[in-house]
């Protein structure tokens, strides 16, 4: 087991975001979470991510393990410098006034000097060769896809063995969302273990091999993909039938 | 081979022109003490930039910290080498004071990035407005602290650096404060301007643009918020002595807010995260407050007014968010920064 998280409770100031809440993501596998709006799917990745209050939640019970060690004392730099984790966050968060270069190359900004980074621009470039396209750009004048796919292709910049993904099809045109997932799942082949967070239930369930759906702050239901698809409950509430 | 050492060249001759003018005595005390201003004005609004305009967070007690850098050095160059009422004779030899008196200016820009901790360490918690509060807030501290230290004068003030000037010249007969506030200032200039471009301060940018963003990018913002708000309240000290010896008296009451907001005035009229802009700015700036000087209290009036004229036409100030190569490209080919 990667990454595991074991009876998560969270508080954001007064409010209870997550109220004891498990799952777990062995290598090499794509896992999601899935569920409405305020679940507390975003929160879950921002816990993992070990992001500081205000903007993510405080722990107040529970843990989260790497390969069975204990992050909570671990600083979201360090997350990914030492863990490899790197968090594609929820509307894309890119450095606008710095071009598509420049993003990519803040990414490898904490790396070991000495690594092969032409290679690793070129593996990114070749996953998403828009980017290539538009290096020199300034990123704020990229469109909505092209961002997104900044967005990950800078997180796999920081040279991460887990890719957490936030809301990566928000926004986006349906062709440039299976392009995207066709991508992911990619890198996946690759070896890439991805946490995908998604709105779009469907579309995530399809690529993902388990999943968890989390409703208020509660796992409501889990499973492999395939079961969680059939299961009636989850189709009723998430798959639109 | 000109291209690569012409800023050196330029910054030597106007060097060498100001030190010569000032020797011959071509150039009068006053036209001289504006020119030591300007290079203060230049250190002190481009270390505030690297707060304001860099890294985005909004600090306004930039005073405060120059005030502990002109105590410092103040009481360290008096104490040592000045004859002095409250000190007595001098600690050391009034010959050493030549080649201690850059010491002393860097003694009083550690002190003051020392200082500059106060700000640093809420800055983790807390940025915008809140943190604007708590940098007024440490101005405020540090001049009610040093007012209420009668050993160095309280609120009467400090004086006697003339004394260590004196040695100096004593030593050795050059314009001594005009050279040392140019070498400072080309000093502080170079440190930000290496600061900002290196890998590190990439990652001063990124918290100005996303903090978050910047956080899972495996940029440290803590360690960077603490180094930079130490780096532009250390210059801002190193600027503060300076000002301190060219005025020869310092008191609490000349850093408070409105200094602070003098200084702001200079990064906010240059534009933000642009180091030239913050030179022309400081530079103009010192020259507007001059020219003023006959309007005397008026001059409080007419000068917010320019500014209210440039935030409604040129919001982004002079320069806007850019350097002065990346206005004219044609200056490119005559010089070359790393």
């Amino acid at each position: 087991m990667l990454l595991s998280v074991e009876n998560l409770e969270v508080k954001y100031g007064n409010i209870q975001a997550l109220h004891g809440i498990s799952f777990h993501v062995n290598e090499g596998e794509i896992v999601t979470l899935i569920g409405a709006n305020g679940a507390g799917k975003t929160t879950s990745l921002y816990a993992v991510a070990r992001l500081a209050p205000p903007e993510a939640p405080r722990v107040i019970a529970g843990d989260i393990k790497f390969q069975g060690k204990s992050i909570l004392a671990t600083r979201p730099s360090d997350v990914v410098k030492q863990l490899k984790m790197a968090l594609s966050p929820e509307g894309r968060r890119i450095f606008g006034n710095l071009t598509v270069m420049e993003n990519l190359k803040l990414a490898t900004y904490a790396r070991d000097k000495s690594a092969d980074l032409e290679q690793e621009f070129e593996r990114v470039f070749d996953l998403f060769p828009r980017l290539k396209e538009r290096r020199l750009q300034r990123s704020e004048s990229l469109s909505g896809g092209e961002q997104q796919m900044l967005a990950v292709g800078r997180a796999l910049m920081t040279g991460c063995r887990i890719l957490l993904l936030d809301e990566p099809s928000m926004g986006l045109a349906p062709v440039l969302k299976y392009e995207l997932f066709r991508k992911l799942k990619r890198l996946n082949e690759e070896g890439m273990t991805i946490l995908l967070v998604e709105q779009n239930a469907s579309l995530a369930l399809n690529l993902a091999h388990r999943g968890y759906v989390l409703d208020t702050g509660h796992i409501v239901a889990e499973g492999t993909s395939a079961e969680l698809s059939n299961n009636p409950d989850v189709k009723k509430a998430y798959l639109g039938g | 081979m000109l291209k690569r050492y012409s800023v050196h060249l330029i910054l030597t001759l106007l060097g060498g022109l100001i030190v010569y003018l000032a020797y011959f005595e071509y150039l009068g005390l006053y036209f001289l003490s504006v020119l030591m201003f300007m290079g203060v004005n230049i250190i002190l609004s481009s270390s505030l930039n690297l707060v304001n305009g860099y890294m985005g967070e909004f600090s306004c007690g930039h005073a405060g910290f120059m005030c502990v850098g002109a105590y410092v050095a103040s009481v360290l160059g008096v104490w040592l080498f000045a004859r002095d009422r409250v000190f007595g004779a001098p600690l050391l030899d009034p010959d050493y004071a030549l080649y201690a008196f850059p010491v002393i200016i860097l003694a009083g820009g550690v002190a003051a990035a020392l200082a500059g901790l106060l700000v640093a360490f809420p800055s983790y918690k807390t940025r915008g407005d809140y943190l604007a509060i708590i940098t007024i807030a440490a101005n405020y501290i540090i001049i009610s602290a040093i007012e209420n230290m009668s050993s160095i004068g309280g609120s009467r003030g400090l004086m006697g650096m003339k004394g260590v000037i004196n040695a100096m010249e004593d030593t050795l007969y050059l314009p001594w404060m005009p050279i040392w506030v140019f070498l400072f200032t080309i000093f502080c200039v170079w440190v930000i301007r290496r600061y900002v471009s290196s890998t590190f301060g990439k990652g001063v940018n990124a918290i100005s643009q996303d903090e978050v963003a910047a956080e899972i990018m495996s940029v440290n913002t803590n360690k960077i918020k603490t180094i930079t708000f130490m780096l532009s309240s250390g210059l801002a000290g190193i600027g503060g002595g300076l000002f301190a010896y060219i005025l020869g008296y310092v008191n609490p009451g000349s850093f408070n807010i409105l200094k602070s907001t003098e200084i702001m005035v200079m990064v906010y009229l240059g534009g933000m995260g642009s180091l030239s802009g913050s030179i022309l700015a400081a530079i103009f700036f010192t020259i507007l407050l001059e020219l003023l000087r006959p309007l005397q209290i008026i001059k409080w009036i007419v000068i917010p007014l320019v500014l209210i004229i440039l935030m409604q036409f040129r919001p982004e100030g002079i320069m806007g968010n850019r350097e002065l190569g990346q206005i004219f490209p044609r200056l490119k080919k005559f010089y070359r920064f790393k």
